[in-house]
């Protein structure tokens, strides 16, 4: 992975920049020191570190504006920030920029059940929109596994998914509004509590947009009645074709389960000796299906759901019978990533997507790839939407284990393109995938999304070096080329 | 009389958009045109039709995703995925009949350009929410793509987001990918009679917070047919035994509030689908706004209008779609209207009016100063020599 390279330039007026925010903050908030910055120097993707040059921690809308405005006049780069657990590297700062933090905007500012919305402040971590309204029976909907930690504002940014996300949608599906600030320092509301805000849907993609678009400032989301029920079902298969069989054949009879995750057998093995979740260490793959809804229909769903898998011929077939066996069959699931953690001195996530068909034939070439590179891998997917997870086991300490695991990762990601899916399902580019875009995007589709970047901030100071491989400078980018007086297409039907 | 032009293939309609932005020439772009007269009228020369862009090139009922040409007719995609048990999770509306168009003629690149979605919008989601990716060719003459075919993604900006919804402004559609879903197995309706318009919002707000999954909250204050007592309909989807379960439940729920009543699978279907197609108001010719704000603010925003300009409403979306067909006036009572919305936040779009109407009535809300100006540089980078549907969304 390419690091940005600071602009000496900026590094240079560091105390200068130093005194303006200071004014601009007159509570406090600004991080100088060295020491304090360390806390700063990664964000999930921890093998890839960098001191911020000042990290600075608002204390509301009106500081971040004036924050922005201030860089935007000294031509200071920021990188926006929130729990800091992006796995792109989406949230690692820059020797030349300020760390914006938002993890002090961290007030929920309106519960509304009648409109089913809830507004909050960024930094308000995910998990704590469901505490809020829990006791009305309300939560929600999108649960990243980070959900302690990770803020709605970061989760608006990744356009963050969850285990629940195949009935109940990613982050975009679920958001109704946010106010943001631009570089300039301009505030602007999009959506609110209604749908489809009319105009462009600029909420469709500052949401996903990593940081590059403004700064989101405040978030709506909607909030759901929780389902009168959730019962699991844990399958055991003995080859992954046949875990990959009954993911199709669920769906294709009909059936969109609230969550269906597959492990294969290093993670089957690695969450078993983690949790003890009573998981069959015979099984090649195993399938954890969640059915939701009013009781009645759950049953019924869990009665055909297991029908499938006994034709298919699941060798572990076991249905929660109450609350605390559902969780139990997820608890493994859920600490996939400690887990892995425990059986290797280093991992590292991919999150690419592919067609869920294909899902034994990747994990076949995965296979292939991790002997070439001798690195063992553990396989836990969002199998329902084809987004795999494949942790790739490595030391760190071992002169280019690292390197040998970038390289296999990245392999797994062009595999995902190859077979019809795509980089990145959830964790987002960032910095660890933006050279693999061009495996996606040719140069005119890059030019067109770089060019969206260009009308939020045309001087490139929001998150500069993240997602896109190749930086064009606005001015080139908005110029037409005219080829005039070309035959005027003689082939085309008229009418 | 402007020139008709239908490329067969995406390259020739990158071919006409080149020229045309060489030459700096306006286009009209449409589908079989039957939502042309939605938005402001736009002055072009040349006509761009997507018919010879038509046809399903991918579609695999396991994979739920289904690709097709942007010119490909609706009807079509809707007869190949019922087939399979299948359909749009976002009931698409056809508001050709409304505006004036025959009915069935709606074209995938159209209903996604409008992003128009039917009643289950609330719970399933707009057609924003089910294209997975997309082709183009934007204003610069260039054909791009962006997303994919697969449901998670989050590879570089959601551009499939932005077009939907841009009435072509941003670029002409080629090829669309959406997401298909499997088509609930029955689905019924709750009615409840005679609430007025607050009573009516009190039953649906309760129905859609409640854990028994309403796919569908509208409110008929006319009655149906029009001239009965109000109306109020909630559906419920699902397997059958589910849903014979649920529809006890909600009538015990609602029980308080009046009537309690229920169609069955053929009336419901009907209903939704008039519903859909905002059936009622065809064939009126006063101005017709569609207008979507918090759902509970529904009733009090409809009653405001009425107070001020009469007219006949639906409420859809829990509360949170109102349809007003109006009486005439000069501003096809844009201020009364966008008056009675301000204070509760939504938009409001004049969907039906005459055209000198449209062209002097922002259709769409206009959007504050400093979002117009975004607004406007983000067309600017797709379209630089606005030649792509000039004016359509003001
Ligand atoms: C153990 C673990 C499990 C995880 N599981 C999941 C999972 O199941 N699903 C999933 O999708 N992700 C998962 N993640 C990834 C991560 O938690 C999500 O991407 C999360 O949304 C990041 O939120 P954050 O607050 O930590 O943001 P950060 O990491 O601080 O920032 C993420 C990006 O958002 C930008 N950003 C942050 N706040 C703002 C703001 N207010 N305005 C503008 N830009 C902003 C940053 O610049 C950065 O580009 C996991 C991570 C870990 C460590």
């Amino acid at each position: 992975m390419r690091m940005p390279v600071p602009d000496e330039t900026i590094v240079a007026r560091r105390d200068d920049i130093i005194d303006a925010l200071r004014e601009a903050m007159p509570g406090g908030g600004l991080i100088v020191d060295e020491t304090e910055l360390k806390a700063y120097e990664c964000d999930g993707l921890t093998a890839y570190t960098e001191l911020p040059m000042i990290v600075a921690l608002p204390e509301d809308t009106e500081q971040v504006a004036a924050i922005l405005r201030i860089c935007h006049e000294m031509g200071v780069n920021v990188v926006p920030r929130g729990a800091g657990t992006s796995l792109s590297g989406g949230a690692i700062p820059r020797g030349d920029a300020v760390t914006l933090g938002l993890a002090r905007l961290n007030r929920i500012l309106d519960i509304d059940f009648d409109n089913r919305a809830v507004t909050a402040q960024p930094g308000v971590t995910n998990l704590a929109i469901t505490r809020a309204v829990e006791d009305r029976g309300f939560y929600y909907a999108p649960d990243p596994s980070s959900q302690i930690a990770c803020t709605i504002g970061g989760n608006v940014a990744e356009n963050s998914g969850g285990v629940h996300c195949l009935k109940y949608g990613l982050t975009t599906n679920n958001l109704l509004g946010v106010e943001m600030v631009l570089m300039t320092g301009e505030r602007l509301r999009l959506g609110g509590k209604h749908l489809d805000a009319g105009g462009l849907d600029l909420l469709g993609v500052v949401c996903g947009s990593e940081g590059l678009l403004g700064i989101v400032t405040e978030v709506t989301v909607r909030i759901l009645r929780a389902p009168e029920t959730a019962r699991a079902l844990l399958i055991g298969f003995p080859s992954t074709h046949a875990a990959g069989d009954c993911v199709a054949r669920i769906i294709g009879r009909g059936i969109i389960p609230a969550g269906l995750e597959m492990m294969d057998r290093p993670a089957i093995g690695a969450a078993e000796a983690f949790v003890k979740a009573g998981y069959p260490l015979d099984a090649e793959a195993l399938l954890i299906v969640e059915l939701d809804g009013p009781a009645s229909e759950v049953d019924e769903l869990i009665e055909r759901v297991s029908e499938i898998a006994r034709t298919l011929g699941a060798s572990t077939l076991r249905a929660s019978r109450d609350e605390a066996e559902r969780q139990k069959f997820w608890a493994g699931r859920k600490a996939a990533f400690p887990a892995t953690g425990m059986i290797s001195p280093d991992y590292y996530c991919m999150d690419g997507t592919i067609p869920r068909r294909a899902l034994p034939r990747v994990l076949d070439r995965i296979n292939h790839l991790s002997e070439r590179y001798r690195l063992k891998v553990a396989n836990v997917f969002h199998a329902g939407d084809g987004n795999l997870h494949p942790l790739v086991l490595y030391d760190a300490n071992l002169p280019g284990e690292l390197e040998s695991a970038e390289k296999f990762g990245a392999d797994i990601l062009r595999l995902c393109v190859e077979f019809g899916g795509v980089l990145t399902g959830e964790h987002g580019v960032g910095l660890e995938k933006r050279d693999l875009m061009e495996t996606m995007f040719d140069a005119v589709d890059l030019e067109h999304q770089q060019r969206l970047k260009c009308a939020f901030d045309p001087d490139n100071r929001l998150n500069p070096g993240k997602v896109f491989p190749t930086l064009h400078r606005c001015a080139e980018l908005g110029r037409v080329h005219v080829k005039r007086g070309e035959v005027r297409f003689p082939d085309l039907p008229r009418f | 009389m402007s020139e008709i032009l239908r490329p067969q293939t995406a390259d020739q309609a990158r071919e006409v958009l080149a020229w045309a932005a060489a030459e700096e020439k306006p286009v009209d772009l449409r589908g079989a045109g039957s939502k042309h007269r939605l938005g402001h009228p736009v002055a072009a020369d040349i006509v761009l039709e997507t018919a010879g862009l038509s046809g399903i090139s991918l579609y695999e009922p396991e994979e739920l995703v289904l690709t097709a040409g942007a010119g490909t007719p609706l009807a079509e995609i809707v007869a190949t995925l019922d087939a399979h048990g299948q359909g749009l999770a976002f009931e698409p509306p056809d508001l050709g009949p409304l505006l004036g168009a025959p009915p069935d003629h709606a074209t995938l690149g159209g209903v996604v350009s409008c992003n128009l979605a039917g009643p289950r919008r609330p719970t399933a989601g707009a057609v924003r929410d089910h294209v997975l990716g997309f082709h183009a060719v934007s204003g610069r003459g260039e054909a791009f793509k962006s997303g994919g075919r697969v449901v998670k993604n989050v590879t570089g900006f959601d551009l499939s987001k932005l077009v939907c919804g841009a009435f072509g402004t941003l670029g002409l559609l080629t090829r669309i990918t959406v997401k298909v879903l499997p088509k609930p197995e029955r689905a019924v309706t709750v009615t409840l009679t005679g609430l007025d318009m607050d009573a009516a919002g009190r039953a649906m707000t309760r129905a859609l917070g409640s854990p028994l999954a309403v796919s569908g909250a509208a409110h008929l204050p006319d009655g149906d047919p029009a001239g009965g007592p109000p109306l109020t309909a909630l559906r419920l989807e699902g397997p059958p035994s589910s849903v014979a379960a649920r529809c006890q439940g909600l009538g015990a729920l609602l029980s308080d509030l009046g009537a309690v009543g229920a169609l069955d699978e053929a009336e419901s279907a009907d209903l939704w689908t008039r519903l859909r197609d905002v059936a009622p108001f065809v064939g009126g010719d006063g101005p017709l706004w569609r207008i979507s704000l918090p759902p509970a603010a529904g009733p009090a925003v409809a009653e405001a209008i009425r107070a001020r300009a009469g007219g006949r409403f639906l409420l859809d979306w829990g509360g949170g779609l109102i349809w007003a067909a109006l009486p005439e006036a000069t501003d096809a009572h844009a201020a009364t209207v966008r008056g009675a919305l301000a204070p509760h936040g939504g938009h409001a779009t004049l969907v039906r009016a005459s055209e000198s109407q449209r062209r002097a009535v922002p259709v769409f809300e206009p959007p504050p100063g400093p979002l117009a100006e975004l607004t406007r540089r983000v067309r600017q980078g797709f379209d630089p020599k606005g030649i792509l549907n000039p004016g359509r969304m003001g």
